[in-house]
């Protein structure tokens, strides 16, 4: 998030658009619901009639994949409106002519035709995002869920640097990370390009850098993203993979292809605090200690550092993470000693100025919003208020895409996966807890309820979803909440595992697979 | 600003704070029982009432602003006897079970009780008979403790925008309850049981895991979403046997179902305690996605053996270094777990950076 969370309370606008925030991250949600009790007007777009749309202005009912062009289309309507702000576009950005041109295409009616939203719609939500200077917009995977997800992310950005929408209170770019500590391991370096703080692995200096810090010698090549770990392993170059809790074998997509990838590897270590999927093609599995069991900090998704305290031993002869990481890497001839979280902390602190100035003392009490680079520094609630780091931003001109799968006579619905409020991803802890196994415990597919009329389904139904990879059965939930020709499906539940048919196809940059379109078909 | 006085206390207040508010803000305590400071004000407990100089009757502060020149005082006989009726008139109306209740020791209303010095009671009489018959799996609706101060309606309206509750009949028979009486079926958060300040709502799992006794606080983060929610987490006897959020966090004590709710992962049977090591080859006894928990744990012991740390992390050492030999780093990738804390991940990409040597690692940021 470029803004903080405290500052949604006084934005003028609401844009969400691919996050079912009421579901996904409920408490940002209670913020939004505050804010609009004082005024804010929410605009909501999304496939789905998410429970969020219930306190919305306008609600944008988009197909899926359509997103760059409601984005351009909503571009279009704010500069021939008027509505742009010069100054902010001369001042900070470069490249408008170029984009400018590039969306000239994107009328509200092409935009209404590809999307299938009303022309007015788009046109009453431009004016209403593109008429406020304090409007926030907020996405999750479903903007970046698809073959060109970076191409929306992009279409976004585009948005706010024609309104001048970031770099102050209350207006930003914001997209809400999924998981407690997503932000943590990207900023740590859990990235194949770069090191802790986003640091670039193939620039010598950099590099040079961490070589000196960590007394070895290191490689400039940049590593394999997590999809394309699984692909290597297929074709039998990867040959060892360490996994650190997680459970590809319920999360990647397309699950048949991760599992035959798996099983050409040579060695396999797990290192979990449940025997999930992947564990059990495991060679070695180490027990693992949960957050409750530990002490470190997690970054959240608007950059705050906030403590993680031990609270419970844990069972048995499970070990923190850091621990075995520790043990494993003396034995392995690199001696990591550390005496404790803390210490840890402090080493990354001193490899990254934008955590320097954070310690486990000053953040006892409230989190820090990094950058933080003294320590006397506040923390940084919004970014770029002094500007952009590289000076001027780009414009980057998107053209609309088709996704990679579209529906055809064989196959002809969207199939959309996505999380309800009560399970929790893979599932390997919230389905462990009985109360919520007990209310949200079975899987489903929600389909429309004119689509199960004419196919004669009835609520609660089992019935077949079938892909081009794979085939589940699943009972029908009959849904206005859908739009006719697309079906949603969560992602928890192993024994109807989403993944099973969603497709592979990746985004070419972020390589992050289109989990929100793929073409399936039904029978009873 | 509006100036007057509590309690001979000379105070200056912006316009439309309440008298309840400009008090507590001076430390002057107030008892309440339906304010809460993150909902509106109702005055229905009438507990909060005070003589302003000049008005004949006591108002209550909860619901009075401030105004210019305004004289409050807030503790006189004639006021605590009031009080003190009120609290006896709400209590001839409660089951008198303190020593079996859930809420003990952190229940507004047996403070007061104890404050006020309340054993008998003067109003013996009728009572509300409820039978305890919600079927959720989360929330415990005693409403036989309900004493009608309205707080979960507002917070589920207010706060969480569902209104799944409300006031139900008139009078006597006045009750809070979803439509028609029927079970909750709502987004299960439980703020409402956060601001009960009786044992009406409580947790179902909370049940007879320990009240306020030998219980340790440990305050943390939650290890859901990625919205950070300050968590308390109880503990007795080394399991978590409780989840709440103060109100002087940044997300005000507000949290959803799995914050609040989902946390006996924690103490599961399922596990993991041992280091196992894998007695079949890949190919056999794979785990497969049709799998459910209980095959996955109960093939557990067909699949892999239990090791000591030394030998699984010997193994572990000694076949990378043999695969880095024979292919080079790159055939070897780690995946690290946005689930663990930044500097398990940072010691994680130095592990694989630094001793292994490749820059294969990343993790789940794209799922």
């Amino acid at each position: 998030m470029t803004n903080s969370i405290r500052e949604i309370e006084g934005m003028e606008v609401i844009f969400v658009i691919g996050s079912n925030t009421k579901e996904t991250h409920p408490v940002i949600a209670n913020m939004m619901l505050k804010a609009l009790h004082k005024g804010t007007k929410l605009i909501v777009a999304d496939p789905r009639r998410v429970p969020l749309v219930r306190f919305s202005e306008i609600f944008l009912r988009l197909k899926p994949g359509t997103d760059v062009a409601l984005l351009n289309g909503m571009a279009h309507v704010i500069l021939k409106e008027g509505l742009h702000n010069d100054e902010f576009i001369n001042e900070r950005t470069e490249g408008f002519d170029e984009w400018e041109k590039s969306i000239e295409t994107f009328t509200p009616h092409n935009a209404s035709k590809i999307t299938g939203i009303p022309e007015e719609e788009i046109i009453k939500a431009a004016k209403l995002y593109g008429g406020s200077r304090k409007a926030g917009i907020f996405y999750t995977m479903g903007i970046t869920q698809h073959t060109h997800g970076t191409d929306n992310v992009n279409a976004i950005a585009n948005l706010a640097l024609i309104t001048g929408n970031i770099g102050r209170e209350h207006t930003g770019i914001n997209p809400l990370r999924g998981q407690n500590n997503v932000q943590g391991a990207c900023d740590a370096g859990c990235l194949p390009n770069v090191y802790p703080g986003y640091q670039r692995v193939d620039m010598p200096m950099v590099k040079k850098k961490f070589e000196d810090a960590w007394g070895v010698r290191l490689s400039d090549k940049e590593g394999l993203k997590s999809t394309e770990m699984v692909e290597s392993a297929f074709k039998g170059k990867l040959k060892a993979l360490y996994v650190l809790g997680e459970n590809p074998m319920l999360t990647d997509p397309n699950i048949e292809h991760t599992r035959k990838a798996l099983a050409k590897l040579e060695f396999m270590v797990v290192q979990d605090i449940f025997l999930t999927e992947t564990a059990a093609l495991a060679d070695v599995v180490l027990p693992a200690a949960c957050f409750a069991e530990k002490n470190g900090t997690f970054i959240n998704t608007e950059r705050k550092v906030q403590l993680v305290r031990k609270a419970v031993e844990p069972p048995g002869d499970a070990k923190e993470d850091s621990r075995i990481i520790a043990e494993l890497s003396n034995r392995i001839g690199y001696p990591m000693r550390y005496s404790s979280a803390e210490e840890i902390s402090e080493e990354l602190g001193s490899l990254w100025p934008a955590l320097s100035g954070i310690s486990y003392s000053r953040i006892r009490a409230n989190g820090i919003h990094w950058p933080c680079p003294t320590k006397d520094h506040p923390g940084t609630e919004y970014l770029y208020k002094a500007g952009f780091p590289r000076g001027k931003v780009s414009f980057t001109p998107v053209k609309y895409v088709p996704p990679a799968e579209v529906t055809d006579n064989d196959y002809p619905f969207i199939l959309t996966t996505g999380r309800n409020l009560f399970q929790y991803h893979g599932g390997s802890m919230t389905r462990r807890v009985a109360p919520i196994e007990k209310h949200a415990g079975e899987p489903y597919v929600e389909i429309n309820t004119e689509d199960a009329k004419k196919a004669g389904i009835k609520d609660g139904e089992k019935i077949k979803v079938t892909s081009r990879r794979g085939q589940i059965e699943i009972k029908a939930r009959v849904t206005d909440r859908i739009s006719s020709g697309v079906l949603f499906i969560p992602m928890h539940y192993r024994e109807a595992a989403a993944n099973m048919i969603t497709t592979d196809a990746l985004d070419p940059h972020a390589k992050t697979p289109e989990f929100k379109v793929c073409a399936v078909k039904i029978e009873k | 600003m509006v100036t007057l006085t509590i309690d001979g206390k000379n105070i200056a207040m912006p316009e439309g704070t309440t008298v309840l508010d400009a008090a507590r803000m001076f430390n002057i305590e107030i008892p309440t029982l339906c304010h809460h400071p993150k909902l509106t004000p109702f005055g229905g407990c009438r507990l909060c009432i005070v003589e302003v100089k000049g008005v004949p009757r006591p108002l209550t502060s909860c619901t009075t602003p401030v105004s210019e020149g305004m004289e409050v005082t807030t503790s006189t006989p004639a006021l605590e006897d009031l009080r003190k009726t009120m609290l006896e008139l709400i209590l001839s109306d409660h089951p008198n079970d303190c020593m079996v209740c859930e809420k003990a020791g952190d229940c507004t209303l047996q403070e007061l009780a104890y404050f006020y010095g309340i054993r008998e009671n003067r109003f013996g009489g009728e009572r509300r008979i409820y039978e305890k018959k919600d079927g959720n799996p989360f929330i415990e609706r005693d409403m036989g403790k309900c004493i009608l101060c309205g707080r979960c309606v507002k917070v589920c309206d207010e706060i969480q925008g569902v209104g799944a509750i409300d006031f139900a009949y008139r009078g006597f028979k006045s009750k809070i309850c979803p439509t028609f009486e029927k079970d909750l079926d709502c987004e299960f958060c439980g703020q409402c049981v956060a601001v009960c300040p009786t044992g009406a709502l409580t947790g179902k799992m909370w049940q007879l895991r320990g009240r306020q006794k030998d219980i340790k606080g440990i305050d943390t983060t939650c290890p859901y979403c990625g919205t950070g929610c300050n968590l308390t987490l109880h503990v007795r006897q080394n399991e978590v046997v409780r989840v709440t959020s103060k109100e002087d966090t940044w997300n005000e004590g507000w949290l959803c179902a799995k914050g609040r709710f989902g946390y006996s992962f924690i103490n599961s049977p399922d596990r993991l305690t041992k280091p196992l090591i894998r007695i079949v080859t890949r190919d056999k006894g794979q785990g497969t996605s049709k799998n459910n928990d209980s095959s996955l744990v109960t093939c557990r012991s067909s699949l892999f053996r239990e090791a000591s740390w030394d030998e699984a992390l010997d193994y572990i050492a000694a076949k990378l270094k043999e695969i880095k030999e024979r292919h080079g780093a790159d055939s070897i990738a780690g995946l690290s777990s946005a689930r663990c804390t930044t500097e398990e991940n940072y010691l994680f990409q130095k592990f694989m950076r630094a001793a292994v040597g490749t820059n294969n690692v990343d993790h789940c940021a794209r799922l």
